[in-house]
């Protein structure tokens, strides 16, 4: 942690940390204190008076039945989110693991939806799935499906769950590309001269070995299901129809939109604050991080 | 047993195809819409070759904006965008290695606890703090301004971490030449740590530019005037009104116009890309 040689100075190192110090308590501890103290205060429907109530603000939410539909739904869409996204990069990367001619141009032409912001990922497919006159929407429609996810919940979520995991490709692909290249050639050359088949292969040699990378990708996916996810629902659905596809972040954005209830309000980015530093946690505690490139 | 192989990669090269174009059709078919009639969109009867209003689509996406939803020219967004995303990625990098100079090679009270309290903030996304932080900001009278798109943001628990760890590599004997030769910490910081650290700085720059580029909710928060929107925001704004109004080809233009600068630079510098991507999140 600390280096043997260094220089003395009293004053200097303080200078060079002070910028991203100021910014750390006036941007981010503060207004996480703040969150922390509002959560414990009830304001009067006038905002003149206010009054320290505990955990009100906590046990409100808990017994508020949307609420916890609003947990539910958000775990529902991480979970989906992380399972299509993974399994698609993983088996793109199998592939393109493999000694092939124009491999560098396979993995340069599935990288790049990296870098597409998530609104932007919205627009692209609601576009693409928009029931009056998206183009897939069309063919939907023409095999008899009916297709709205403008007024049908389940359909509107399905949407976000697939443009999410469209995006979130490329970044699981590059990792597991990167895992498949760590495992020693020699490994699953053992396995092969024992007569291993590449089914069995791949199943009792490379998915162990990859373990550390699906889990760290795992965590990652779940923490943009969570978070990252506000730009694709916010320009494709708004939440809606209904309530169908608000997430915990949406729902924290809308309800301080709106104004109101403040103390409800920070209560609900504790909790965030809570979920995150768990994820981090996990991540920190259990991920070995043995990825290289 | 040759034959099978030779199978095999056929395989290989079809699933990688077909994933390629799950990836890109979306995107072609924003390309493809940003070159056609509005009517022909909006009846559903787009066609999937490209139409002829490829230069007047971008031209007024670029220089005049839609008609009705926006009253601002995409170029001014794009103008915006770029200030936010370097003042980011710069604003990042700069804070983060003098912060992981200063904990590497001084001895200081509260060392460690900075540390700490610059790492912490990795679990302080704005997402879970997003009025106080609005009402902090706003109280700094930076709304609607570079300052507020950017400061709230350049804190960068990864990026110091980053640095810490590429200098606790670099070898005590620099140090003590540079010592030799009458130089003091500023001096080498200068001299000798920033062009050791050129690779570094540069794989982080293309990540958080990236990132800066794509941020959408804070600048959703604090921009309010037209003319401080960045490209994100300006494309949610051009969909709102209802949809027998939205100008299909000039959002798609829009969208195509947003994707542009950070996938170019996915493309072109993905050796820096994969580095930096993958160093990050150790």
């Amino acid at each position: 942690m600390q280096k043997n040689a260094i220089f003395q100075s009293k004053l200097l190192p303080f200078a060079l940390v002070a910028p991203q110090l100021a910014i750390v308590l006036i941007f981010f501890y503060w207004p996480a204190a703040q969150a922390v103290v509002q959560s414990f205060l009830l304001q009067d429907a006038f905002g003149l008076s206010t009054s320290f109530v505990w955990f009100e603000n906590y046990l409100d939410l808990l017994q508020d039945a949307e609420y916890f539909a609003t947990i539910g739904r958000t775990f529902f869409f991480s979970f989906a989110i992380a399972l299509s996204s993974l399994s698609l990069a993983l088996l793109l990367a199998v592939m393109a693991d493999k000694p092939l001619r124009g491999g560098t141009l396979y993995r340069t032409l599935l990288i790049w939806p990296y870098a597409v912001a998530p609104p932007v990922v919205g627009v692209l497919w609601i576009f693409m799935l928009h029931p009056s006159l998206g183009v897939l929407a069309r063919y939907l429609r023409a095999m008899g499906v009916d297709w709205n996810p403008l007024l049908d919940g389940n359909q509107a979520a399905l949407l976000i769950i697939l443009a999410a995991a469209w995006k979130q490709i490329s970044y699981n692909f590059l990792f597991f590309l990167a895992g498949l290249q760590s495992i020693p050639k020699s490994v699953i050359e053992a396995a092969a001269i024992d007569g291993a088949r590449p089914m069995r292969r791949f199943w009792t040699v490379i998915f162990p070995l990859l373990s550390p990378t699906i889990f760290f990708l795992i965590v990652v996916n779940i923490v943009y299901a969570f978070f990252d996810t506000f730009g694709i629902i916010d320009t494709m659905t708004r939440g809606g129809p209904g309530t169908s596809t608000v997430t915990l972040v949406y729902k924290v954005y809308t309800e301080g939109l709106i104004g109101g209830n403040l103390g409800s309000s920070a209560a609900q980015s504790v909790i965030l604050m809570v979920i995150v530093i768990v994820l981090t946690a996990i991540q920190f505690r259990f991920v070995e991080r043995k990825v290289t490139y | 047993m040759v034959e099978q192989e030779g199978i095999r990669r056929y395989v290989a090269h079809l699933v990688l195809w077909i994933g390629i174009a799950i990836v890109a059709f979306p995107v072609y078919l924003a390309i493809i819409a940003s070159t056609q009639d509005n009517a022909v969109i909006a009846n559903g009867q787009m066609s999937l070759l490209p139409g002829g209003h490829f230069l007047q689509t971008y031209y007024q996406t670029i220089f005049i904006g839609t008609s009705g939803s926006t009253r601002e020219p995409v170029g001014t967004m794009l103008l915006n965008s770029l200030v936010m995303a370097l003042l980011i990625a710069v604003g990042k990098i700069a804070i983060s290695i003098i912060s992981a100079f200063a904990i590497v090679y001084f001895r200081f009270p509260f060392r460690m606890t900075i540390f700490w309290v610059i790492f912490i903030t990795l679990m302080l996304p704005v997402e879970v703090r997003i009025y106080p932080t609005y009402k902090v900001t706003s109280d700094l009278h930076l709304l609607d301004s570079y300052a507020g798109l950017a400061l709230p943001l350049i804190a960068s628990a990864t990026a110091t971490l980053l640095f810490r760890q590429f200098f606790m590599t670099v070898p005590d004997e620099l140090l003590e030449a540079s010592r030799i030769d009458g130089a003091g910490p500023l001096r080498f910081f200068w001299d000798t740590l920033l062009p050791l650290s050129r690779t570094n700085m540069a794989a982080l720059f293309v990540i958080l530019f990236i990132l800066g580029w794509n941020q959408y909710l804070w600048p959703l928060l604090i921009t309010t005037r037209d003319d401080m929107q960045t490209i994100q925001i300006g494309i949610r704004k051009m969909i709102t009104t209802t949809d027998a109004l939205t100008e299909w080809p000039i959002v798609m233009a829009t969208a195509v116009l947003a994707m542009l600068p950070p996938v170019f630079v996915v493309v072109v510098m993905q050796k820096l890309f994969t580095r930096g991507l993958v160093e990050t999140e150790k």
